[in-house]
Parts: structure tokens; sequence; C-alpha cells
């Protein structure tokens, strides 16, 4: 008795010291971050281990090699192609595509295609039912066998908080407008297309986030494409994180402005870009720059982690640049009142000179926003959108305009409110349980999208396949959405996944991970039984 | 020097000289007699003691070291130090990130509708008759297209909270790509969310950096920035100028012919709307279908305005002129005018379009249409379908519109008379273009008065490559009953001949 006694006391003590070692690191970690984080800033990106890595690489020059003896063969008419052909009185012009263009697509990416692109037939809700789809000719074509597979737990969706619904306030506000307005608008939001709901959503959303003013815009991606031309032009500097999206990306580019990325996250990296360009100015000219635009995303739907937002806020303001936040994934799904991840750092929304966000995600909607100070009234008569884009369909912003009410509690219930919470307690609860399963998580502990490595080629196409056998929807990615060697899985948390649906894609998750050998990760974690789960943090912050 | 060399040669036989000094000497006595003071030379090496020899080396070693390094850095002199850096950053004001706009800026108070924009629309709180919104057909409060709308609602919830690619793939998309392809007679079609977004998409989807794309000078905003995107080579003809594009790719084939290895893998595009948005005229199709195989260069036509308009059926220019489909590479429109939904496609072969779903960057990177828009627009193509007569209606109001506008006072009418979307330009401007858009504003606001709803068309002045004319736009709708017609037209010549004169 003794004996078991004096185990369990010590094993215990184990456990205190290493939970202690724990919180020193990270305590020793978060302050030389000049405490600005009201709680730990907790990212990893475990380093790929060497011999995945190996073995990654051969996997793609195995991939390629029999690419290339294939192309061979198709070249000779061996084997049956399968791709669209030129029309034979083109067959003189200059080739649409460039053979290498298409090698990926043809030799890689055919072999898994039946991972992307799943119709669905229901709400993308919790729950999903998918359109049952084969393929005769190794992906080349599918046939509709006209069967569904019902109920398949929906880890792909960005259904943040729920509200992809077809029943509920939100779906009878916009069956309303619906029937009241139809769906079209016809105009631009300058001729005749702004419409008495627009204002109204554009008033709601600038109280929202707690800013003066915002302007909405029909398509998410376009709300940046079209829009930071109109804020920045020649002779300004956009500092864009590497791994911005790319519709942040493309409107840099539109914009005419100089364009200079810094490495993901690092705010030494983006305060030399700073410090270079205000000292040297514009290249040869040497003229002063006219204005600098950091842009940053809130959550990086790749990586998963979040943007450090106050030491971006420090560093906009002792160099005087301005800040781009693109909260398409974050807005909702972050922060304890759900308003993004200014609301996750507690920082005041006035600090960030232009507030982005879409409705695509947490609001079920479509669209996105543009909200700051200042701003909006020269948006308006300069956004590309507003003069040449349709304003955005009626019921869509009656959606809006009825799930943000909602998570505000304006419309009278903590619905809202709960959706948020059990947002939150849901991402900790799923990175947490998959950590412990050993695999290999990227991106905050905060952050419900939840990217988890695959690496190799062959099992990206697997892991797809598999977790659909099993009735789970995941999404995978792989090169070029992600670095090569960095194929992952991705799930998007969502508050209306309940505990057993998270149990049971669990679970399915670790016998799929144990069959395709995707446990890599060497931090030995304890399975958290016999501890206090809620405040363990099992993380240190790799930089 | 020959004296001074003299007296240095006691110096030199008794040995202590240097080497250096042998050199001197040896120039100098170059023609006396070389052979001695080599020898000499070597006499004095041996006898030379240890230190002086090692002076030596080092001299000659950096001497060679002068010769061979670069002239001193120039620019390390300029190096800031880090005070000079923090001055220079307080020094530094950026611009504020928006200039102020004025608040009477003719951009910046939008016109109010309250309730649907259908044929009768509530502007700025009178009720008007709508002569100002692309709704053709009358399809944005038509009855079926709103039940299907409603019931799709009820089936898929707005949202699509994704992409194509993850889960944002819904039946009804399907349905609509098939629908859009059997409508057109065309092989594929694809969907876009956004109808901005999608020959905006498209262009770059297929022209590179390097690739040359001929464009007319009225193409629409989204062409435009289509062709930013893609980064090739812009050459601009004159409008609807097909001697002008002739002339380009006359020259371009010269080009070609002195480079012919470049030539095999520069793509080229000409890019044209089938009715001009800017300018409600139709682009010479056959001619220019008989250019693209005379200097084999593929054509895409933006059809936004065209499309449910133009042809028996509705199928746009490639009807109107009997162009077989297959001859245009690629056709783009957007769902928001006829159709009176939201969002674009494309159409064309599969070998064309199916690129698009990898490369398409508004198809990839973008939330998928809301699937209730997408049933809106499924229903429109039904009633279309079913009814190829409202084409011919729409015809029919357009020509009586277009001839009951003419010879007001004042104001031109540009454009064809089969056009739904014609442009009132000034006679004489006043000579600036502020006070030009005042005085079309003010005929806006006189007829608005008396209940007709029209619009200025809008630009964004400075980004624009050929900013059109200041004007108002008409447009004409099947709704437009005779009288109605009859009202806004008396409206419009009043308000030109009580405000221009």
């Amino acid at each position: 008795g003794f004996r078991v006694a004096a185990v369990r006391s010590s094993l215990g003590l184990l456990h205190t010291l290493y939970f202690l070692v724990c919180h020193v690191a990270q305590v020793h970690a978060a302050s030389h971050h000049d405490s600005q984080y009201n709680r730990p800033f907790l990212e990893s990106f475990e380093e790929t281990p060497m011999l995945v890595a190996v073995l990654t690489y051969m996997g793609y020059g195995i991939l390629t090699i029999f690419g290339y003896l294939r192309d061979f063969l198709r070249h000779w008419k061996i084997e049956r192609c399968h791709i669209a052909r030129e029309k034979e009185e083109q067959r003189d012009f200059v080739p649409l595509y460039q053979d290498f263009e298409n090698f990926y697509t043809r030799n890689l990416y055919m072999r898994i295609r039946d991972n992307w692109n799943r119709p669905i037939c229901s709400v993308p809700g919790a729950k999903v039912d998918l359109m049952e789809r084969t393929s005769r000719d190794y992906n080349w074509t599918f046939e509709y066998t006209g069967r569904v597979v019902l109920d398949v737990i929906n880890l792909g969706s960005y259904n943040y908080l729920g509200f992809a619904e077809n029943t509920g306030p939100c779906a009878d506000s916009a069956a309303e407008i619906t029937m009241k307005y139809g769906v079209g608008v016809a105009s631009t939001r300058q001729e005749i297309g702004n419409l008495d709901r627009h204002e109204e959503l554009e008033k709601l959303v600038a109280k929202f986030l707690g800013v003066e003013s915002a302007m909405v815009f029909g398509m998410g991606f376009a709300t940046n494409s079209m829009n930071i031309p109109a804020l920045t032009g020649k002779g300004c500097l956009i500092l864009s994180d590497e791994l911005n999206h790319a519709s942040l990306v493309l409107g840099a580019r539109l914009s005419g402005s100089t364009i200079r990325v810094f490495k993901h996250n690092n705010m030494q990296s983006l305060e030399k870009l700073l410090r270079d360009a205000i000292v040297h100015g514009q290249p040869r000219t040497h003229r002063p720059w006219k204005k600098i635009l950091i842009v940053v995303e809130g959550i990086y739907s790749m990586e998963g982690s979040i943007v450090r937002l106050p030491e971006v806020i420090d560093l906009k303001k002792r160099y005087r640049a301005y800040l781009y936040l693109d909260e398409a994934h974050s807005i909702g799904a972050l922060g304890s009142r759900g308003r993004g991840v200014v609301d996750y750092f507690g920082l005041d929304p006035c600090d960030v000179d232009v507030l982005m966000g879409t409705f695509t995600k947490s609001f079920g909607a479509a669209g996105g926003y543009i909200a700051g100070k200042w701003l909006i009234e020269y948006l308006r008569s300069h956004s590309h959108s507003a003069v040449y884009a349709t304003s955005m369909s009626p019921p869509v912003v009656e959606q809006i305009i009825t799930s943000m009410k909602c998570i505000m509690g304006e419309d009278g219930t903590t619905i809202g409110c709960d959706r948020v919470r059990k947002l939150a307690e849901n991402t900790v609860y799923f990175r947490r349980r998959l950590r412990e399963m050993g695999f290999i998580i990227y991106g905050n502990e905060d952050s419900p999208v939840v990217p988890m490595m695959l690496y190799m080629p062959a099992k990206i196409g697997a892991f797809g396949r598999e977790m659909l056998k099993r009735n789970i929807g995941v999404v995978v990615v792989g090169f070029p959405a992600t670095p090569i060697i960095e194929s992952r899985a991705r799930f998007c948390i969502s508050a209306a996944h309940t505990k057993e649906m998270l149990d049971r894609a669990l679970s399915v998750i670790s016998e799929v991970g144990d069959l395709l050998q995707l446990k890599y990760s060497r931090r030995r974690i304890q399975p958290s039984l016999s501890l206090p789960c809620d405040d363990i943090v099992f993380e240190d912050i790799d930089d | 020097g020959i004296l001074h060399g003299h007296e240095k040669l006691p110096e030199l036989q008794s040995g202590n000289c240097s080497v250096l000094n042998c050199r001197i000497i040896l120039e100098i006595n170059m023609a006396s007699g070389q052979q001695w003071v080599l020898v000499e030379m070597v006499q004095a090496f041996y006898e030379a003691p240890a230190y002086h020899l090692i002076l030596e080396g080092i001299l000659i070693l950096w001497i060679i070291r002068l010769l061979f390094s670069k002239t001193y850095k120039l620019h390390e002199t300029y190096k800031l130090t880090e005070k000079e850096k923090e001055d220079l950053i307080e020094e530094w004001q950026p611009e504020p990130l928006a200039p102020p706009v004025s608040k009477d800026h003719l951009h910046l108070n939008y016109d109010l509708v309250t309730g649907p924009p259908s044929h009768k629309i509530i502007l700025n709180g009178k009720e008007c008759i709508n002569f100002a919104s692309f709704n053709f057909l009358g399809l944005l409060d038509h009855e079926r297209v709103k039940e299907k709308a409603l019931a799709s609602l009820k089936k898929y919830g707005v949202g699509t909270c994704g992409p194509r690619g993850f889960y944002g793939t819904f039946d009804v998309h399907l349905e609509l790509e098939s629908r859009l392809a059997k409508f057109m007679k065309a092989e594929e079609a694809i969907i876009y969310s956004y109808g901005f977004a999608t020959i905006a998409s498209a262009i770059p989807a297929y022209s590179k950096r390097g690739d040359i794309i001929f464009v007319d000078e009225a193409a629409c905003f989204s062409i435009q920035k289509g062709l930013q995107a893609s980064r090739s080579f812009i050459k601009y003809f004159k409008h609807n100028d097909m001697d002008d594009l002739e002339r380009l790719l006359k020259e371009q084939e010269l080009e070609d012919q002195k480079n012919p290895r470049k030539a095999r893998v520069i793509r080229k595009f000409i890019v044209v709307e089938g009715l001009y948005i800017n300018t409600a005229d139709i682009c010479p199709l056959p001619e220019l279908v008989n250019l693209k195989y005379k200097y084999k260069v593929r054509i895409f036509l933006e059809e936004s305005m065209s499309f449910g308009v133009l042809g028996e059926h509705g199928r746009g220019v490639t009807e109107h002129y009997g162009v077989n489909i297959d001859d245009i590479d690629l056709i783009s429109a957007n769902m928001e005018n006829a159709v009176a939904s939201v969002g674009g496609f494309c159409c064309g072969r599969s070998f064309v379009i199916d690129h698009q779903r990898l490369s398409g960057q508004g198809y990839c990177f973008s939330a998928s249409l809301p699937p209730m828009l997408a049933a809106a627009a499924i229903e429109a193509l039904n009633i279309m379908e079913e009814d190829p007569d409202i084409f011919t209606v729409l015809r029919e109001k357009c020509k009586h519109v277009y001839k009951a506008l003419q010879g007001t006072t004042g104001l031109k009418l540009v454009g064809e008379p089969f056009a739904p979307a014609l442009h009132l330009q000034l006679e004489r401007s006043s000579g600036s273009r502020d006070s030009d858009m005042q005085l079309l504003r003010t005929i806006v606001d006189y007829c608005l008065e008396r209940h007709v709803a029209l619009t200025l068309a809008r630009y964004l002045e400075k980004e624009e490559r050929f900013l059109p004319p200041p004007s108002i736009r008409v447009v004409v709708t099947i709704k437009q009953e005779k009288e109605d017609i009859q009202r806004a037209v008396s409206c419009i010549k009043e308000a030109a001949s009580v405000i221009l004169k």
C-alpha cells in the first residue's frame, strides 16, 4: 500500500513539475512581448520530421517520373488521352496552354480529384448530404449515381457559428425579403441599386464592429481586390504577409503600389521592412513613400494561425503606417463577443485603419464589408465595386442582418452569445484531443481552423477517401495551396457541432490516422484524463 | 634625370641600394649595358639585409593589393547612423489613407431605393417608373423566380460557407451550369458568384505575362481590370474600328515574322463586348471572326448587356449575327441584368472553360454563389426558354424608345435601336465634366419629380482607360407600357428643353 502511494505521489509530483515547467516556459516566452497579450499567445508549427520530408520528396519524385512516362504513352497514343482537345481549325494557333502548365493537373491532381468539388445537396450545416459520384476513368469524368450519402459530419464548411440554416429566424426573415424584394438588384450602388436594406446593414455592421461607418460589397474576394486599389496607388508601399489570401494579393497588384512581403506573422521581419522603407524611400528616386499599408489577416485559413495584432498595431503606430486587417475567417469566430481578432486581443477597433471581413463564413451568407473611420465616404465615391458591380442581393443582406443581430444579442436571446462560446469550447477541445493523439497540428490554440499535417501526396487522397468512407467530410489541401511537402487536412470547427459529433469525428480521425500512420508528432503529450483540462497548455511558443 | 642616376651609381656598387633603386637604375642604364645591371641586381639581392627584403616584399604586395582592390567604397560614407535613421523615421509624414471627400460630391450621396427595385420603384421617397435598372426582362420580381428562390432557401439556407472546391458545390450549381451550356448551345459553362469578377477572372486565367491582348477602347471596367491582372501587353484599337484592329494585327504579324520562335509561344486574344455598356452599340462579330482565323487570334466576348437580349432566343450577339458559337473561344456574361439574379458565367468549349476551374481566381478562391440565387437564375432560364417572344417584345420596345427619343433638344441619343440600355449625352459640352454632370443631374432630378426614374452613368473618372462622356442611362424593360414610355420620353424632352434651352 505504501509503495503504491509513493509511486502515485511521485507521479503526481512529476505531473506538477511538468505543469510548472510548462507554465514557466510560457510566462517567459510571453514576457518578451511586453505583456501585450491578455492570455498566452500559443502557436505551434512543429517541424517536419526529416524522414517524413525525405519520403515526401520521394513521393513527388515518383509521381513526376510516372507523369512523364504516362505523358510519353499518351503522346504515342498507347494510353488513351482523356484531355479535351483543341478544335481542329485552331490547331495551328499558338497553344492556349503550355504543356508544363497542365502537367500537375493531368498527372497529380487528377489521381485524387475526387476529394474536391464534392457536390452537396443540403444545408452546409454540421451534417451534410453528399451526392454520390463514381468515376470509371480514374477521375477524368464523374457519374452521379443518383444516391445521396446522408448525414456526413461536415468538417469542411466555414460555418463557424452555425448560421448556415434553412429554418429559424435568419431563414424566415430572408424568406420574407425574397418574396418582397426578389433576389436581384440589376443596378450598382451608385446608380439605382442602393436599397434601404443595404444602408441598414451598413449601419449595423459599423455598430457591430464599434467603428464610425462601414460599407458592404457583394463578394468577399472582390471586397479585397476592388477596394485596395481605391486606397493605395503608385508611390505607395504595401507590406503584405507572405501567406495572405489571393484576393489581397490581387488587390495589391491591381493598385499599382509597390509590394513587399514579410515572413508569416514575423514582427521582426515586418519591422525591418518598415524601417528600411521609411529610411530609404522609394527605389531609385528615393522619394519618401506616400503611404505604407500593412496588410494582414485575422486567422490564416491554411495555417490556422492568428495575427499578432497587438504587436502589429504597435509597429504601425510607431512607424505611422496604415493597417488593413482582413477578418474573413476571424469575424464572428474569435473574441468573447464574436467581434473578431480585435475583440480577441481586447483592442480598440479604431486602432485598425481598415477593418475588412466577409459574410460568407460566420454569418452564413455572402459578400464582404469594409469598416473604419474617415475612409468610408471616400470608398462610397471611389470603390470600384460601388461604381461598377451589382449591389448585394436583398435576401443575402437580410440573412446577415438577422445573424449579426443574433450575435449582438439584439434579438433578445443569448443564442448568438452561446454559439460564440460553444465555438471556442469546441475549438479548444478538438485541438487538444488531436494533439494528444499524436497528430501534428498547426496554428493557434484558439483558431477554429485546424490544419492537420499529412505531408505525403498519397496520403492526401487516402485521408480524404477514408474519412468519407466513414461518413466524415474533410478538406484536404496540397501543393500549390501549401508548400510542396506540407500537404494537410483542414478541419473547420463549428458551433453547430455537438460533442458527440466531435467525438465521433475524433475517433474516426484517430482510426484513419493509425491506418495511414499520420501520428507524426514527436512531442509526447500525456492524455489529460487525470489533469484538470481547462487550463492546460501543452505548447511552447515556436517563433 | 641622367645626372641623378649617375650620382647613385656608387651607392649601387657599394651594394647598399634597394631593389627598387636597382629598378630605376636598370631603366636608366637600359641603353648602356643591360647585362651588367642584371648581374649587379642579383648581387644586390644576395647582399641586402633580411629586414630590407621583407619590407620591400610587403611594399610590393601592398602595391599589388592597391592595383587589384576596388577603389574605396563611396556609399560607405553615405551609410546612415542609427540616429539619422531615427530622425528620418520621425520626420516621415504619410498622406492620409483616404483623402477627404467634399460633402456635396456628386458620387457621395446615393439615391435611396425603398422596397424592391422593380418596374415600379420608390426612389428617394417618390414612386417612379423604372428606366434605370438593367432588369430588361422584368424577371427581378417575377413570381415564379421568387417562388423558386424561396424553395431553394428552404432547402439550402442562404450561404454556401465555402468555395466550390471545399463543399461549396451544390447540386443547383451543377444544374445551372449545364442549363446555361444548353441554353447557349455551348459545351460547358462555369459560374461565378459575382458578375464583375467573371470576365475579370477569366482573362488572366489564359493570358499571362508576355501574351498580347487586342481590346476595344470602349471596353467596360471589369475587362480593364482583367487586362490589368493578366499583366499581358495590351493593344487598344479604336472603338468598333476593324481597320484599326487589322492594322495592329498586321503590325504584330510582322513582329512575329522577325522572331518566329518567340511568336510560337505568345498567345494572342481579342477582347470585345457584345453590346457595349459604355456606348450601347454592337460589335461587328462576323468581321472579328474573319480576323480571328486570318491572324490566328482567339476571341473573348463579354455579353453582359446582350445575353438574354439579342437573338431570337436571347443567346446574344452570336445568335444575332448567326455566328457559330464554337468560333468564339470564350463568352462571358453576368446574370445580374436580363437574368436579374446575381453572379456571372463563362461558356464555350470544354477545352477552354474547364481550365478556369483551377485557374479562375474568382472561381477558386471565392465562396460559391448562394444556391437560392442559382435557383432563381435557373427559373429565369426556364422562362426565357418557354417564351422566346419576350425577346421580340423587348426589341420592339427598344426600337420604340429609340425612335421616340430622337430629336431631343440639346441631347443626343447614343446606341443601337435594339440596345436596351441607351445613353443620352449632351450635344454641346459646357466645357467642364463636372458642370456637364450637374446639368445632366438636373435633368434626372426633373424627371424624378415627375415619377420617372433615370440615372447618370457612373464611372471612376481617374481609373477609366478611355473615359466615356457624361450621360444619362435610359434602360428599356418589357414591363414598360406604351404610356410609360410616352410619359418618360415627354418628361425627358421637356426637361431638356427647360434646362438646356
